[in-house]
């Protein structure tokens, strides 16, 4: 045999997965080197979706920016909007009103259900499993129509302001809440049944993309890729932001760092953000939801129509910004995929000088190559899928 | 100012390659030599008392007018001690170059080459250092301070 | 001479409307609306005629024409005549494979003894066999010819697939011909006349094997690997487009006709009901004249095995729109290590219980 095939003359395949190709969604380009199907070497090119985040950030007013985080990580835009306010007014050095932290836990976590339901969608769609991806997409749309009557749009939401948020809860939110939850739990178990202890799903994602918990955190790993090795990291918890340090939800946390782990605790997270939701929805308390800082957050339209000084202010931040003292800060909070950082630095004008995006799956991505080399070709689906990698967020 | 135990640290280890420390806004911050970033980072990791094993992130801020030029920013978070760190290597634009961490964190990698695509910044001793979120031929780097906003590129692909 | 032409020539054209005329569109509409159905949508409801839709019928109409109209494109340097020879060769086996299949029983008509199957081949199922060996030629021709690696990947999965599984399909249908003794199909089908010599009591294991190994040979999700969307974009018929591809897509439907026939031919009593027999029949309806008689009992016939064959498609349907899909390695793995295995022991046993009884 051996002889034979020392005279077969084989050379490897080398094709080309993407920019447009069904697996990668977010636009990225897999050159993977095949020999028959098993994976020998893959490098990944993103940056196909890089609109120059950080060019414009620096070419617009600090308030200017938060209709661009949508933009980042377009299934959970309400988490890069909170990051982005949290971090100016990290800079600023002010604290906003208890209902606005409570209002801006409920538009994180709402916007994390989106993030969680639509990879896990995704993910059974890829595999084959039609009907899972359906559910779960009809358990968003429920989501998104409830960030819908929070904030008027469903995915560019531009919700929360530097200092404050856009509005109130609408009228019958909590009742809205309710319902949603409801149907989200109900298409949560039909999803469960499909997937969970599907014998052909688990084959497929069990034990593909496996990585121990030291070489996950070399890579950067942090959210639920991290978690299911077993790393409890959790922004909310370790440095708690917010009242998340009020809230009481667990950390779901997986044993070896493969792909059913990684749904495994994406699934399990479904169910802790809607408990975080309903306790933040029951402590809430009444009062403003915006600091009372006519020269961070704009005064309602009201007085700025009667009163000299409230249209001064206004006039100001609307034209030159609001001017953070010089200096630098970074910020983290728990992303739909992981740390999302804002590094920001300021030299006290109305612009930003530096508005640095630390995306998740940046690092998440640059370990694809780790993840799939030696295995097969149809590994590369479920892998890339549970990455979760958005081309807004990391390419910018 | 308070120093903390990471940056009490790092000054009696490195009391040359230091050249300051602050703490602004609870964000403990060193501002070290670029020779010396290498050492510095195997020291946050491995040091029993700091372990500084996550590299969260890397970047570079361009203070144009100013000597250095550039700062290589690492952001550095360390599970077991839930601390965070940030240190700035100062590098001027006459000596782009400085030594690449990859060695130290593998999260490195694209950090890095996003760093040299963006700034140009040239990280010796990393493996793969090409652009990665634009594409070859792309003239200039694009985030430093002196590039133009509205500057156009010419097309690259195929033409007929 | 002539009559049997005309008998012949009207079972043709019966059968070849009722696949490719009635069941190759209406299961486009059906697959459709039954997923729909399994996942809380409407289903296709827009393509009206002067606003009458037909709860979405005229969708599969709206698709021919469509599919018709569109550019017949063959990519450059592909081979021209492999790539149009391809859908052909996908497409004539799986409406061939329905001549040995029948649908009804023997009957006398006219003076005439009208036998419902279009051919009464002695050697049967195995002409079943070697049209389903022919349709692999068409996927690898189809993927090779069409220079494109994501076809060429899926041209070799399907005939790595289709080739495994014949295997233990073959072997799990000849424990069924061990048990009724005879390959020709109509004779199975008049043995299960008897309800409880139904195939499914005979050969339950076989009827899996079966099954499961048919589905495979479909290449229909969770075996659909070579056509696997999400990794080789559309497997071997990648760069095909307008009618060549409808005919890989209406060659799938057919197949799927087919199995449920075979299906419902082997394993559950073909065109008979349950504890009624086709002299029950004819005597229950002696007030329309013996011919009158004969016409109904073949059409309750007829209906009876048609339904079991929508039944056996529905099935395939909902496991399609249920499961995820394998891993290459997987398909193959079950088939040599778990169905291949399977299907002997089954054969020897019901070899040996046939023998010793």
């Amino acid at each position: 045999m051996s002889e034979i095939s020392k005279d077969l003359h084989t050379e490897h395949m080398v094709i080309n997965m993407g920019p447009s190709h069904p697996v990668t969604h977010g636009t990225v380009k897999f050159l993977a080197t095949l020999d028959g199907e098993t994976i020998v070497d893959l490098d990944v090119e993103i940056g196909y979706l890089h609109r120059g985040f950080e060019k414009m950030c620096e070419n617009s007013t600090w308030q200017q920016v938060i209709p661009y985080t949508d933009r980042l990580n377009y299934v959970s835009p309400l988490i890069n909007n909170t990051g982005y306010a949290l971090a100016v007014e990290k800079l600023l050095g002010i604290d906003v009103p208890e209902r606005c932290k409570y209002l801006r836990v409920i538009a994180c976590e709402l916007s994390r259900l989106s993030d969680h339901l639509t990879n896990v969608a995704a993910a059974g769609l890829e595999l084959g499993a039609f009907t899972a991806f359906l559910y779960f997409v009809e358990a968003r749309e429920l989501v998104w129509d409830l960030i819908e009557s929070l904030c008027g749009a469903r995915v560019t939401v531009n919700y929360v302001r530097i200092g404050g948020l856009k509005n109130d809860l609408p009228e019958r939110f909590e009742e809205k809440v309710r319902h949603v939850f409801k149907e989200v739990r109900r298409l949560w178990v039909d999803v469960d049944k499909l997937l969970t202890k599907n014998r052909i799903f688990i084959d497929r994602v069990r034990g593909v993309g496996a990585i121990s918990a030291e070489e996950a955190i070399a890579y950067g790993f942090t959210g639920p890729c991290l978690r299911a090795c077993g790393v409890p990291y959790d922004v909310r918890k370790a440095q708690p932001y917010l009242v998340y340090d009020r809230m009481d939800f667990e950390v779901p946390i997986g044993e070896t760092g493969d792909n059913y782990d990684k749904y495994l605790v994406r699934m399990e997270e479904i169910q802790q953000s809607m408990r975080i939701v309903e306790q933040a929805l029951a402590q809430m308390p009444d009062g403003p939801i915006n600091v009372r800082l006519p020269q961070v957050r704009m005064e309602p339209k009201e007085k700025i129509y009667s009163r000299i000084d409230s249209l001064i202010y206004h006039f100001k931040t609307v034209v030159e910004g609001i001017k953070p003292p010089p200096g630098e800060v970074y910020l983290a909070v728990e992303g739909g995929n992981g740390e999302l950082g804002f590094y920001l630095v300021s030299d006290g004008s109305g612009k930003p000088y530096k508005c640095r995006v630390r995306p998740p799956c940046f690092a998440l991505t640059a370990a694809m190559p780790r993840l799939v080399k030696g295995r097969l070709l149809a590994d590369i689906v479920p892998t890339f899928d549970m990455i979760n990698m958005i081309g807004g967020e990391c390419d910018r | 100012m308070d120093a903390s135990v990471t940056l009490k640290k790092l000054t009696e280890k490195f009391p040359d390659a230091i050249v300051g420390t602050h703490n602004y806004r609870g964000d403990d911050t060193a501002i070290v030599k670029k020779e010396k970033i290498r050492d510095i980072c195997l020291f946050l990791r491995d040091d029993p008392d700091l372990l500084y094993n996550f590299m969260m992130d890397l970047t570079v801020v361009d203070y144009l007018g100013r000597d250095p030029r550039f700062e290589v920013v690492y952001h550095l978070y360390s599970l077991p001690h839930n601390r965070r760190v940030r240190i700035k290597a100062l590098v001027p634009e006459s000596d782009l170059t400085i030594d690449s961490v990859v060695s130290v964190w593998v999260a490195a990698d694209w950090f890095e080459r996003e760093a040299y695509d963006m700034y140009g910044v040239v990280f010796a001793g990393h493996p793969n250092l090409r652009r990665i979120l634009l594409y070859e031929g792309f003239e200039g780097h694009p985030l430093r301070k002196d590039y133009p906003l509205k500057k156009r590129q010419p097309l690259i692909g195929p033409v007929n | 001479m002539l009559a049997d032409v005309i008998e012949s020539l009207a079972k043709i054209v019966f059968i070849f409307t009722v696949n490719v005329g009635v069941f190759a569109p209406i299961l486009g509409w059906v697959e459709r609306k039954q997923s729909a159905v399994m996942q809380d949508r409407i289903g296709a409801n827009r393509a009206d005629i002067l606003g009458f839709t037909a709860i979405g019928l005229f969708h599969s109409l709206a698709d021919a024409l469509k599919l018709l109209t569109k550019e017949d494109f063959v990519p450059a340097n592909a081979n021209k005549f492999f790539h149009t020879l391809a859908p052909f060769i996908a497409l004539v086996p799986a409406i061939a494979a329905f001549a040995i299949i029948p649908f009804g029983g023997r009957y006398e008509l006219f003076g005439r003894e009208i036998n419902l199957v279009i051919a009464d081949l002695d050697v049967g199922i195995l002409y079943v066999f070697a049209l389903a060996g022919l349709a692999t030629y068409g996927t690898v021709l189809a993927g090779w010819s069409s220079r494109s690696n994501w076809s060429l990947l899926g041209g070799l999965r399907a005939s790595a697939q289709m080739l495994s599984y014949e295997v233990a399909m073959g072997l799990s249908i000849i424990g069924v011909i061990i048990v009724y003794g005879s390959l020709r199909l109509t004779d199975i089908g008049a043995i299960q006349e008897d309800f409880f010599r139904w195939g499914i009591f005979l050969q339950p294991v076989g009827f899996i094997i079966y099954m499961t190994c048919a589905i495979a040979e479909n290449k229909r999700i969770p075996f659909d690997i070579p056509e696997a969307e999400s990794e080789l974009v559309a497997g071997y018929f990648t760069e095909y487009s307008g009618m060549k591809f409808v005919m890989f897509w209406m060659a799938e439907f057919l197949e799927m006709v087919t199995i449920s026939a075979i299906v419902t031919t082997l394993f559950f009593g073909a065109w008979h009901i349950p504890f009624v027999t086709d002299a029950m029949l004819l005597s229950w309806f002696q007030g329309a004249g013996p011919n009158g008689a004969a016409a109904l009992a073949m059409l309750v016939n007829i209906v009876v095995f048609f339904a079991k064959v929508s039944f056996f498609i529905w099935l395939q349907m909902t496991i399609r729109w249920t499961l995820p899909r394998f891993r290459y390695d997987q398909v193959m793995r079950m088939c040599w290590k778990m169905l291949l295995p399977l299907s002997l022991i089954n054969l020897s046993i019901t070899g040996l219980v046939v023998l010793l009884l």
